[in-house]
């Protein structure tokens, strides 16, 4: 793990409300190249609020995002995936009636003759970034709908891969997945990693995790209750952060406490 | 099962075309063995000629169905481009300009419909409602409902004119059909079109300007419904301010039994010419064969039938439509 000390991504007192449900409340964040976040928390704790503001799917009422030295207010899906932020969204966003290229491609399909699209290069390329992933998909030409869960997964993380961002955020990557299947997208996590890019994780499976976070992000209620190193933590205290329990009750139940939290 | 289910699905993607041409196939079959004079040259000059103006409008239908919509203004969009391009010739404006005028009408039309459905969210079919009744109104307002006759030569060519045993409206259809299949097929309009039917919130999160799309398309439909008017007015050399009164109805039948789903994401240009045609055919040969009009009403409506519902049977198997069915896992 290399962290280097410029974060890749700040997210500043970040809010946003549905109608009087507060979603986020405050929330500020920073994200480092070269190492996997894990965020988590129960349902409704604000996490997929928080990545979608960060992809761009969602504006924040109040706060910032903070990249290189440039800060905004708000980002827009097409802003975002410029600015090298990708996403593999839980509900995998994509057009089930569509083949894998098209999908891979969607929005920045390769041209030639100044209009027509390219779908040789799409193939070809698809093919390409596919096997650099190890997803194994039959067809190209099948339409996603037909895929099973993990490679329909697959082809969304393909197509976050594709977009070629700094940062790339996974919601539940492997919430579709037998074992075979989610040891692979682990595996990729880890490549990514090595890769230098900043991983984003959001998961319900603690093991998971452990197993290959970093740092963890533990949200409760639109608040960032805690964020603490992996390696320094234990299960039970993250579930009793996840529970709702203080910083000071979840460490000492468990036990320690961490200067390393907030 | 898997093998079974894989095989209804290569079935689905030429499913409607294989069955198209066949039924087309055996309808003129039967037809000129009915009837000697269904064969004829002349008689044929007349179906394409019909089905030309179906076409022009349908491939503009194909489009708007396509993203999960509807546009039922065409109707009225062609009696407002002609009514338009009326008022212009009349007013002493030369041929092209005023066909341009019509064609710009029906631009705006349809870019109307495509910012009140893309920018304010609204339903297709409520919105293209109410356009429907407005373009219609300021069809019959602009003329006093009195149609407007009379036009220069050059503007009646491009409805009855001859290019050799062919005439412009033909001409019209085979290019603006060939353009629309290349577009939907090979060019990221085409690929945005059955993005927005199948997954629009995923084409969004891509970071497609999928409002302008959307907008694009109504505008297109727009235009393709005014270039109809244009033919339908230089073809009678009158601008009748109720013209095209149930186009709409027609080209949405005709999408339908081409394969389109009218729950976008999938669709073919192929398909709605070879409806057209067949529609064509069927109307020119229920009046060859004497059928009274009210039975080939009757006729047509129960074929528009039968095509939806073979075209539901086969979308339960395809995916993105509720009932999917993932294979391999």
């Amino acid at each position: 793990m290399s962290q280097s000390i410029e974060p890749a991504i700040k997210i500043v007192h970040m809010s946003k409300s549905f109608g009087n449900i507060e979603a986020l409340r405050d929330v500020s964040l920073e994200i480092y190249s070269g190492e996997i976040l894990a965020i988590v928390g129960d349902n409704g704790a604000g996490k997929s609020t928080l990545i979608k503001i960060l992809a761009g799917a969602l504006t924040s009422d109040e706060g910032q995002i903070i990249i290189g030295d440039k800060s905004y207010n708000f980002l827009s899906p097409g802003r975002a995936i410029s600015l090298g932020i990708s996403t593999v969204y839980q509900d995998l966003a994509l057009v089930d009636c569509r083949d894998v290229a098209s999908n891979i491609f969607l929005g920045r399909e390769p041209v030639y003759a100044g209009f027509l699209v390219d779908r040789r290069k799409m193939q070809k390329e698809a093919a390409r970034i596919l096997e650099g992933l190890q997803i194994n998909i039959p067809s190209l030409s099948t339409q996603v709908g037909l895929l099973s869960g993990g490679q329909r997964q697959g082809v969304a993380v393909a197509r976050a891969v594709y977009q070629g961002g700094k940062v790339i955020i996974f919601d539940e990557p492997t919430a579709a997945m037998g074992l075979q299947e989610s040891a692979k997208v682990i595996k990729l996590l880890l490549k990514l990693r090595e890769e230098g890019m900043a991983v984003i994780v959001i998961s319900h499976n603690l093991n998971q995790v452990f197993e290959i976070s970093d740092r963890i992000c533990v949200m409760c209620h639109g608040q960032v209750v805690a964020i603490c190193k992996t390696k320094e933590s234990l299960p039970n205290q993250i579930v009793g952060l996840i529970m709702g329990a203080t910083v000071k009750e979840a460490y000492n139940a468990a036990g320690v406490y961490s200067d390393e939290a907030i | 099962m898997k093998q079974y289910k894989r095989f209804l699905m290569m079935w689905d993607q030429t499913f409607s075309q294989i069955l198209l041409g066949l039924v087309l196939l055996i309808t003129v079959i039967l037809l000129g063995l009915a009837s000697p004079f269904f064969m004829t040259w002349d008689n044929w000059r007349n179906i394409l000629d019909q089905s030309a103006l179906q076409v022009i409008i349908a491939v503009g239908m194909t489009f708007v169905i396509c993203t999960g919509g509807i546009d039922l203004s065409v109707g009225s969009i062609t009696a407002l481009s002609g009514v338009c391009m009326a008022v212009a010739m009349h007013a002493g404006v030369s041929v092209e300009m005023a066909v341009f005028l019509g064609i710009i009408a029906g631009a705006i039309v349809g870019m109307g419909n495509g910012l009140l459905i893309s920018r304010l969210n609204l339903n297709p079919f409520i919105v293209t409602l109410g356009t429907m009744a407005v373009v219609r109104g300021v069809a019959l307002i602009i003329t006093k409902g009195i149609p407007i006759y009379g036009f220069p030569r050059e503007f009646t060519w491009l409805g009855n004119g001859h290019i050799g045993p062919l005439n412009p409206p033909m001409l019209m259809a085979v290019f603006i059909a060939l353009l629309g299949a290349l577009v939907l097929n090979q060019t990221k309009l085409g690929n945005y079109t059955l993005a927005l039917g199948g997954n629009e919130e995923a084409l969004r999160r891509s970071g497609v300007a999928h409002k302008l799309y959307k907008l694009i398309i109504y505008t297109i439909c727009g235009i393709t419904a005014a270039m109809g008017g244009m033919v339908v007015t230089a073809r009678l050399n009158t601008a009748e301010p109720l013209a095209g009164s149930m186009f709409e109805l027609d080209a949405i039948a005709a999408v339908v039994l081409g394969g389109t789903d009218m729950k976008g994401g999938r669709g073919s240009i192929t398909g709605t010419v070879m409806a057209c045609l067949l529609l064509g055919v069927l109307r020119n040969g229920l009046t060859i064969l004497s059928i009274p009009s009210y039975y080939q009403q009757l006729a047509i409506g129960i074929i528009i039938l039968v095509a939806i519902i073979i075209s539901e049977l086969r979308l339960k198997n395809a995916p993105g439509h509720g009932n999917t069915i993932y294979l391999g896992g």
